[in-house]
């Protein structure tokens, strides 16, 4: 399969490490949170205050909050705006984000 | 570099805020700092192009990003036109800006930003005049099944496409209504993706009574047979006056179920067909981002912020282009832009423009407007698209407030209006404020979609709004 990486002949610099609740995954280079859950086959990282349904990606321009996920201890953070750094922790988020 | 804000340099030429860097945004500042004005331009990305002319984050380094992307050669030149204005110090590009207000005082105006993704830290802006360039977003609609992880509205599938370099899956069904839903079947197909279906609920026989402003742009027929031809070549199947009636799966999308249209655009019971998807990209539309002008106090013309010949709202400094002042895609917006450039740079060094200056920009602009209205009386979602939205359907996806209880309120409450049923049911009251939901809830009440005033364009932390507040300390 053609990927998008290849239709647009990016070189990006090395990948690095992130976490997702604890389990490492890799990611480029100023890519989003979204982005990078993508490419690893993850489509949902949010669970619904009322009926805890699964929740990911919707808008993809910081206009729905759908994308909302904890990065390092921070809740609501909007997936798709926000680029990753090596190390960071991603953690699934449930309701608010909150411990309450 | 010289500060914007030191009042000795402000002394020396009028300063324009620009606000949105896509292609409106961009002509605007080009001509206005072509003619004598200092230009700050913020925009909440990273890069500037907007929606249309989004580009691959730099650090993916994407050596062929033009194969994303169609009108490249106009890009390079409002790219480079950019840039030779910024290296002469005419502009100032402020990127991950996110603007929350702007408000008009009696030495001009102060644009109040967000600094990067996580919009804590605060930035002020100075200017004479402002240009509003905010685009749009998309409208969906609901139907049972829309909440499911893989289902994306269609910008939204090409925005990560395009600035990601990233797709949510192997095998997508592109639904609903409107010119936008090509590019992204195309977008999607040439990375790699197996677009199933192009679902469409407008006739495309319906263009045929209405050749008058269509056949007035010979161009834009020319672009939709080259989306047919590159369709064709994908082996994409095109559905026309189907829609898309349900979304299955439980953890995420794994199936649609899509179904033919009457001539009343009502669903066909009884020929429906499921297609095996793992990404649905969904759009009926676009609509204004009209928050920053409706706090300034700019009138709406309907949904969109109303604007002269000369693209001036009707708040003294205050310009707008773009799809903010209505929705009709990207040459457009530049027209518009470009207009509304030279407009302020002539009033803000005090002389009256002439409006023979810009008649070609004008032409485009009024041709692709009368095009876009044209367009817009075809593409319609399914005129009884509110018979899908079953009572369990969740139609406020923030509140999780379902068509059930949004039906009671309007039935058993007497609800009439968006506000209303906001008050007794939470739709449109939560992170979004109302942006996704309102189209839907507005057609569940049967009332008209009505712009809601919103008092900030983003949310903004306690702190920057209690500071906001303080008098200047320097
Ligand atoms: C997600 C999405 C994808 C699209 N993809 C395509 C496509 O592939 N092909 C196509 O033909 N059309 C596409 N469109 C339609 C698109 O709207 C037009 O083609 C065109 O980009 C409109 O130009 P514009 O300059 O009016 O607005 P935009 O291009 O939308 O530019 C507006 C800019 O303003 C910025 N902005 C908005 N509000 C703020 C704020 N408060 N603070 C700071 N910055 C702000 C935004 O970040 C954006 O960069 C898409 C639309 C959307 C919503
Ligand atoms: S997907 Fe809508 S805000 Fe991130």
């Amino acid at each position: 399969m053609r990927s998008p990486v290849e239709l647009a002949d990016a070189q990006p610099g090395p990948a690095f490490t992130v976490t997702l609740d604890g389990r490492e995954i890799e990611a480029l280079p100023s890519q989003t949170v979204a982005a990078a859950l993508w490419a690893a086959g993850v489509t949902s990282w949010r669970g619904t205050r009322g009926e805890g349904r699964p929740r990911g990606v919707f808008c993809g321009i910081g206009v729905c909050f759908d994308c909302l996920v904890t990065v390092n201890d921070r809740p609501n953070q909007r997936a798709c705006l926000v680029p990753l750094h090596p190390g960071d922790a991603i953690r699934t988020q449930e309701g608010t984000g909150h411990h309450d | 570099m010289t500060d914007p804000n030191d009042p000795n340099h402000a002394a020396v030429l009028p300063h324009l805020a620009v606000i949105g860097a896509g292609p409106a945004g961009l002509a605007a500042t080009v001509a206005a700092a072509s003619r004598g004005v200092r230009v700050t331009l913020l925009d909440s990305a990273a890069q500037e192009g907007g929606q249309f002319y989004r580009q691959p984050a730099a650090e993916l380094r994407a050596r062929r990003p033009q194969a994303l992307h169609h009108e490249w050669r106009t890009w390079e030149r409002l790219r480079n036109g950019l840039r030779t204005h910024v290296d002469a110090g005419a502009v100032r590009h402020l990127t991950d800006h996110h603007v929350w207000l702007v408000e008009r005082g009696s030495e001009g105006f102060t644009v109040h930003a967000l600094l990067g993704p996580e919009q804590e830290e605060p930035v002020e802006v100075r200017a004479d005049a402002v240009l509003l360039a905010t685009g749009g977003y998309e409208k969906v609609l609901p139907f049972p099944g829309w909440t499911l992880p893989g289902v994306v509205t269609a910008g939204g599938a090409q925005a990560m496409l395009k600035g990601a370099l990233a797709v949510s899956g192997r095998t997508a069904v592109v639904a609903g209504t409107g010119p936008l839903l090509l590019p992204v079947a195309t977008g999607l197909a040439a990375a790699g993706v197996e677009v199933a279906a192009l679902v469409e609920s407008a006739d495309p026989k319906a263009f045929a009574g209405r050749t008058g402003a269509l056949a007035a742009q010979p161009g834009k027929l020319a672009e939709g047979a080259g989306y047919a031809a590159r369709l064709l070549r994908h082996r994409v199947k095109v559905l026309a006056r189907h829609t898309v009636v349900e979304a299955h799966g439980t953890e995420r999308l794994e199936a649609v179920t899509v179904a033919a249209l009457d001539g009343d655009g009502r669903v066909r019971h009884g020929r429906e067909r499921r297609i095996a998807c793992d990404t649905l990209a969904v759009g009926h539309g676009m609509l204004p981002h009209t928050d920053l002008a409706g706090t300034l106090g700019c009138r709406l013309d309907g949904l969109a912020v109303y604007v002269d010949e000369e693209q001036r709202t009707d708040v003294p400094g205050v310009w707008a282009a773009g799809e903010t002042t209505g929705i009709g895609g990207s040459a457009l917006s530049l027209a518009e832009g470009h207009i509304a450039g030279r407009s302020a740079a002539a009033r803000l060094r005090g002389t009256e423009p002439d409006p023979r200056a810009w008649a070609a920009a004008a032409k485009v602009r009024d041709r692709l407007r009368a095009f876009f209205a044209a367009l817009d009386s075809v593409y319609a979602p399914p005129a009884h698209w509110t018979e899908q939205v079953t009572d369990d359907t969740v139609v406020c996806r923030c509140e999780e407030v379902t068509g059930g209880a949004v039906r009671q309120a309007v039935a058993e409450l007497g609800a009439g209006d968006l506000r209303t049923v906001k008050l007794l049911t939470r739709a449109g009251m939560g992170w979004c404020q109302g942006r996704v939901c309102a189209p839907a809830v507005a057609g569940l009440a049967g009332c008209e979609l009505t712009p809601s005033r919103r008092p900030f364009a983003r949310p903004v932390p306690l702190g920057v709004l209690a500071r906001a507040g303080e008098p200047e300390s320097d």
